[in-house]
């Protein structure tokens, strides 16, 4: 038989008995829907936790560390490559170096110092932070008021939302919105802050020849290179009050105030790798705590670090912690969608019951179809042509409702976040490819119920049949 | 009814090859049909020879349990027997596939039933071309034969109806249609008119006959009135526990009599 015909008749017999197989169809329906639901909570989930991660700008960085930066000591990757006493510096010409390497943007020097500022006379205790002139198009700063930095010399300073409070003399209190961060930086805007640093200076006895990587080893005499600390004082200007949660999880941004790192780096503030690399640290070279590696698009950035490591360098990305969020997601999903394909199992053993039901009724039916020539595939295929029907019926009302208990799940949660004065967010995803799954699986689970119900239909005895009333 | 017999006949090619008109279109051969019931086992069938003719028109007699009905379905292809063989138009159906079987209950046999048998979910129309459906004739073809069929049996107004809301007599007119509709060359009939009044069964009766005369179909009618049988069949078997035990030429079945004037002599 063919298909349109198969179809015809299977939507004609599902039509005879209305009741049953609307009920059962139901069943489906509450299956597929739970699933649906399940599932696109699960992706939804997901997605909310990756767009935060991606907003944090984070996604396309590496954060290279030195092997010789001992802070980190037991992390997974020093247990290879050469010991830390042997391994690379990370000095400008290895920035450099990190620079050229493929997929890369940009190589810029994390600088970071924990300082005094001066407000109207008024000194604050805070860490701050160098910004590349990349940052202004990174998402974290979008909601900058004011404005980003004029040049990357300029002296300039962006505040951090909470520092701002802090220079007016304000108390932070919970549940502060956007309207509030203007108007912090209103009377802030233009002013003058004063920074007091330590400078690294090289002492003018310090010989140039002292840049030598390995010079010092067995040398108990001074090696020449000397250097001193030098107080001193910048004036900056305030440009821009950022909106940013300083705890939040954006490496570059863990900072209070922001300055443009060409201005940080000229004003050569002592840093703690000078101490720890005390042997060159009197070179002309500076050397890096760490150094954030921009990649050109997320998903190189495995090749990237790859490639670091066989620098000699440790390497931190989001995609490792991202990770084991993927995995975290993927066992949530499994889970949601087994409870989901549960409701979908009741709903197979409804459809292998209607079957045989309809078997039992439509016995003379399937008689008289055979007596007049219906082949035993010909029965076969009206059977499963009825499962599937069901199935397909099923699933579409299915994924219409696990998309409307999504879609009040999505607006009851929103409403209750809102009450608790948070952002709305969208927790719920229905992604096609979702859709066009469920419809699938619903079919296919639908077609297996009908395996046993359709084999049976066509093995029944023709004689018998027909003498049944 | 004959203007309708002839569009049958004029849009398809004779329902008999003549080059085996002569030779035998059935041939039952030590045919055995046992079934076991329990403990015992029953010979529905027990070791039946016959053969009929291309054309003919031959009446299965006995009473219940004498085993007329099985071999009409052996014959149908419906039931496969236990030994022995039948053998239509040199084809033996004990060696048949149950597709192969399928193909030739659609094709070779039509039959119609004493409970007439058509589907109660479904119009007229549609049941006599449900035969069409599993043949995959195209859906325009399909509707113009059907159509074609219903008219020659006087139903083209009621083709929209369903069987329950129908007489006896129209109900298994429309079973003939559908019977006739992909143009076999057997005609199986078990008690056509077993739930007729005298009249509906002469009503089909010569239509039967008219198909057999005029498109020289092969008729195997079971019935256990052997008044009906002398009317129409040309030979009366006679069959008995299984067995056959009588097989009678008929010289007024060819003719055929009025059927409806001795039917009120029945007891």
């Amino acid at each position: 038989m063919k298909l349109p015909d198969l179809t015809e008749l299977a939507l004609r017999n599902l039509r005879e008995s209305l009741l049953r197989n609307s009920l059962t169809t139901i069943g489906i329906s509450v299956g597929v829907a739970s699933l649906v639901a399940m599932l696109s909570l699960g992706i939804g989930l997901q997605q909310l936790a990756s767009r935060r991660l991606m907003k944090s700008g984070l996604f396309d960085t590496v954060v290279v560390t030195s092997r010789r930066d001992l802070r980190n000591f037991g992390r997974e990757e020093e247990r290879s490559g050469p010991a830390p006493a042997e391994s690379r510096i990370l000095d400008e010409p290895t920035r450099q170096e990190i620079e050229r390497l493929p997929n890369v943007s940009e190589a810029y020097p994390d600088i970071r110092f924990i300082t005094e500022l001066r407000y109207e006379d008024k000194p604050h205790l805070t860490m701050v932070a160098a910004l590349p002139m990349s940052a202004k198009s990174n998402d974290a700063f979008e909601t900058v008021q004011g404005q980003f930095f004029s040049s990357d010399v300029a002296p300039e300073a962006i505040l951090q939302k909470a520092f701002a409070e802090e220079l007016l003399g304000k108390t932070p209190k919970p549940g502060i919105d956007e309207t509030k961060v203007a108007e912090l930086a209103a009377p802030l805007m233009g002013k003058e802050l004063t920074m007091r640093y330590a400078q690294r200076e090289t002492a003018k006895s310090a010989s140039s020849t002292a840049a030598g990587d390995k010079s010092t080893s067995g040398d108990q005499s001074v090696s020449g290179a000397t250097y001193s600390v030098v107080s001193r004082e910048q004036k900056l200007k305030i440009v821009g009050v950022a909106d940013l949660d300083p705890e939040s999880m954006r490496g570059p941004t863990r900072a209070r105030v922001f300055l443009p790192l060409g201005l940080a780096e000229s004003l050569h503030v002592m840093q703690p790798t000078d101490l720890r690399e005390i042997s060159r640290a009197a070179s002309d070279q500076p050397v890096y705590s760490s150094v954030n590696v921009r990649v050109k698009n997320p998903g190189q950035v495995q090749k990237v670090e790859d490639a670091v490591k066989k620098m000699g360098f440790n390497t931190f990305s989001i995609l490792d912690a991202s990770k084991s969020i993927q995995q975290f997601f993927k066992v949530l999903d499994v889970f949601l969608g087994i409870f989901g394909s549960l409701a979908l199992a009741v709903a197979f053993i409804g459809i292998v019951n209607t079957l045989v039901m309809a078997i039992l009724e439509r016995r003379r039916e399937i008689g008289i179809m055979k007596a007049i020539g219906a082949s035993d595939g010909d029965i076969r295929k009206l059977f499963f042509a009825e499962a599937g029907a069901m199935g397909l019926l099923g699933g579409i009302v299915g994924v219409a409702l696990g998309w409307a208990i999504g879609q009040v799940i999505n607006v009851g949660t929103n409403i209750y976040l809102k009450s608790q004065s948070f952002p709305a967010e969208h927790f719920w995803s229905v992604p096609w490819w979702l859709v066009a799954f469920a419809l699938a699986f619903s079919f296919f689970v639908s077609l297996a119920a009908g395996l046993y119900p359709a084999r049976r239909a066509a093995r029944l005895d023709p004689v018998q049949a027909l003498r049944y009333e | 009814m004959m203007s309708s017999l002839d569009r049958f006949s004029s849009n398809k090619a004779p329902a008999v090859d003549t080059a085996v008109v002569n030779s035998p279109a059935i041939r039952v051969q030590q045919l055995c049909r046992h079934y076991r019931m329990g403990e015992t086992l029953i010979r529905a069938v027990d070791g039946v020879n016959l053969e009929v003719r291309a054309g003919e028109f031959i009446a299965l007699l006995g009473s219940s349990g004498s085993g007329k009905s099985s071999v009409l379905n052996l014959i149908a292809g419906l039931d496969r027997p236990t030994s022995g063989s039948v053998i239509v138009h040199e084809r033996d159906l004990a060696q048949l596939s149950r597709e192969e079987l399928a193909h030739y209950r659609l094709h070779t046999v039509g039959m119609v039933f004493q409970s007439f048998n058509l589907i109660a979910s479904m119009t007229l129309a549609e049941n006599v071309e449900l035969p069409m459906r599993f043949a995959e004739v195209d859906r325009a073809k399909r509707d113009s034969l059907a159509n074609d069929a219903l008219t020659r049996v006087g139903l083209k107004e009621r083709k929209n109806h369903r069987p329950s809301e129908l007489s006896g007599g129209e109900q298994q007119r429309a079973a003939l249609a559908r019977a006739l509709i992909n143009r076999p060359q057997l005609l199986l009939a078990d008690e056509p008119t077993g739930n007729l009044d005298s009249h509906t069964g002469t009503e089909i009766m010569n239509m039967i006959r008219e198909f057999n005369q005029q498109l020289g179909m092969t008729v195997v009618m079971v019935t256990h009135e052997r008044a009906l049988a002398e009317r129409y069949a040309q030979r009366l078997i006679f069959l008995a526990d299984g067995k056959l035990v009588g097989n009678e030429s008929n010289s007024a079945g060819a003719t055929g009599k009025d059927y409806a004037r001795t039917e009120t002599e029945r007891p």
